[in-house]
């Protein structure tokens, strides 16, 4: 066997050990998208659907309830995923610190939350905050309110509650990810810092935030695309409610293909939307991320 | 005089940490604490563990079929941990370990996937599931999950750290590439495994849309899901639902915890530029 043959024969290895899963990636991501996309572009139940083009896009601008999911989401997206991001690094780089005595405690205590299901943390919060919920007997307790407070029942109230719970459920699980990516700053280029008169803030600036900058690309694009598609907490905390005001876009395409009566066409055609405000979404990353190189 | 110093400077730090800390740890207490008392003293706003978790326990397995959804949710999510590693990360090694310019590109096109929204592909795979008679299995439910573009990146980062000379050793010792990868690249790899572990088992644990759509029935339902359905009524037992909630919560927790350590070990290298 010449050298080439095993090279060649290797290569071919290589693609066999790739290939289940590249397999399965394509099966069941790219063409599924695909076929969604077409089913965009028809209406009608079951086997008697019919083309009509972009109708069902057209539709989407005439439903009041697509544009009140729709802002509710993205009012979600803009609040959360800052948040969530600046005080994992927050958090992480103060427990970055190995002569932080309490260092373990705090790190499991924050993290803590991430491991508990989204449905779980959804019924936790919404027992809270029932009208005779902890939050409500404290209050009424302490004198502030006179009777229990639905704060379920109003779309602020409800709204915040549902985004101050996606925080509590996702913060520590990015703080993990730049605590990792703090492993791998090489504390040696802080002494020199230090040495050459930089202080702590400049030090941040200039040294922790451009070399985590991969990972915050990669929480910023995952969270983003976890916020885009909230579910769980629209369905368990506030069942959408009241009205539509909670409803995150993923809940109306949801009940618009399986629980009223099924639309697949239109539905996809909403999920075309999720699916144009992530791509956007990680494009423009991508780009701001590029320009500091 | 130094050392009090220095504490006194890490002083703001530890307040911050430590309110952040309660604010994280209290709804997790107080479901504890639910999940020990009666319901009319959680309504009462008691804040101390009670003695009343046995009764919550024979409440909550009289109302409920708790244990196929258990079951279910175990069977589901250890299937889908297991043969999810196995999938993505002899994929990673392939990338890696064998790659040229093509697999670079095949990756690449790959790595697009993690945008690619469920909502958007949801029910085209429904249909698509309906038609092979997957709904309401074991199958069906792992599918979608079985290939995460993210487990294949973190096996493909990760193995960079793995020395070329061991495989060029093996080789030359006649050793298959199967086997250097099931005998001696699997066994260094323990942390990137325990980090893919910790995920894919949080978030198969966790799944709640995929499975509330093809889990039709009580035999088939997911714990997340029988809870879900304990707060459609009109009327809350919190005692029993919080010690539901607990039970939810406890197999995610322990895996964490038991992997922990290696957990941010084999998370550190992932993602770098």
């Amino acid at each position: 066997m010449n050298k080439l043959s095993v090279k060649k024969r290797q290569s071919l290895i290589g693609w066999v050990f790739l290939a289940p899963a590249a397999f399965l990636l394509v099966v069941l991501k790219f063409v599924p998208l695909v076929q969604a996309f077409f089913m965009s572009l028809r209406t009608g139940r079951g086997s008697s659907m019919e083309w009509t083009g972009f109708s069902n896009y057209a539709r989407m601008f005439r439903d009041p309830n697509f544009i009140q999911t729709i802002k509710t989401t993205l009012l979600y997206m803009v609040v959360t995923v800052p948040v969530m991001i600046i005080l994992g690094i927050i958090l992480a780089v103060l427990l970055n610190d190995s002569k932080l005595r309490l260092k373990g405690i705090y790190r499991t205590c924050i993290f803590l939350p991430a491991a508990v299901s989204l449905v779980a943390s959804a019924v936790i919060f919404r027992s809270l905050f029932a009208t005779d919920g902890f939050v409500n007997v404290v209050l009424l307790k302490l004198g502030i309110l006179e009777t229990g407070y639905n704060f379920l029942g109003h779309p602020g109230s409800a709204r915040v509650i549902l985004m101050v719970m996606r925080i509590w459920r996702w913060v520590g699980y990015q703080m993990i990810f730049f605590l990792a990516g703090l492993q791998n700053i090489d504390d040696s280029l802080y002494e020199a810092a230090t040495i050459d008169g930089a202080g702590r803030l400049q030090s941040f600036w200039k040294i922790t935030l451009p070399l985590l900058k991969p990972m915050i690309l990669f929480t910023t694009i995952m969270c983003l695309n976890s916020a885009l598609q909230v579910y769980d907490e629209s369905v368990n905390l506030t069942g959408g409610g009241p009205g539509y005001s909670t409803m995150a876009l993923a809940h109306y395409i949801y009940n618009t293909s399986f629980v009223n009566v099924p639309n697949f066409g239109y539905s996809c055609a909403m999920s075309m939307m999720i699916l144009i405000f992530v791509a956007v979404m990680t494009f423009v990353q991508m780009k701001v991320g590029d320009r500091r190189e | 005089m130094s050392r009090n110093k220095k504490l006194l400077r890490r002083l703001p730090k530890n307040i911050v940490l430590m309110v952040i800390s309660l604010f994280c740890v209290f709804p997790l207490f107080w479901v504890v604490v639910a999940a020990t008392n009666k319901s009319v003293d959680v309504l009462r706003g008691t804040l101390i563990p009670g003695t009343n978790l046995a009764e919550n326990w024979k409440t909550l397995v009289s109302t409920y079929n708790i244990w196929p959804a258990l079951t279910n949710s175990v069977k589901y999510s250890v299937v889908t941990t297991f043969v999810s590693l196995v999938v993505s990360s002899i994929a990673g090694y392939g990338f890696e370990v064998y790659h040229d310019r093509g697999k670079d590109s095949v990756f690449k096109v790959l790595m697009l996937t993690m945008m690619v929204p469920f909502t958007a592909t949801m029910i085209p795979l429904y249909q698509m599931y309906a038609g092979m008679h997957l709904l309401d299995t074991t199958v069906g439910f792992i599918l979608p999950e079985v290939s995460a573009v993210f487990l294949i990146m973190l096996f493909r980062q990760n193995s960079r750290a793995f020395p070329k000379e061991i495989i060029e050793a093996a080789r030359i010792d006649g050793e298959s590439e199967l086997g250097i990868f099931f005998k001696m690249y699997v066994p260094t790899m323990k942390p990137t495994y325990a980090a893919g572990m910790t995920i894919t088992f949080m978030n198969a644990w966790n799944n709640f849309m995929w499975a509330k759509l093809i889990m039709s029935n009580d035999a088939t339902q997911t714990f997340p899901m029988l809870i879900s359905n304990m707060t459609a009524g009109h009327y809350t037992d919190y005692g029993e639902l919080m010690l539901a909630v607990l039970i939810s919560t406890l197999p995610t927790v322990i895996v964490f915890f038991a992997l922990q350590k290696s957990f941010v070990q084999g998370m550190t290298g992932a993602v770098k530029g």
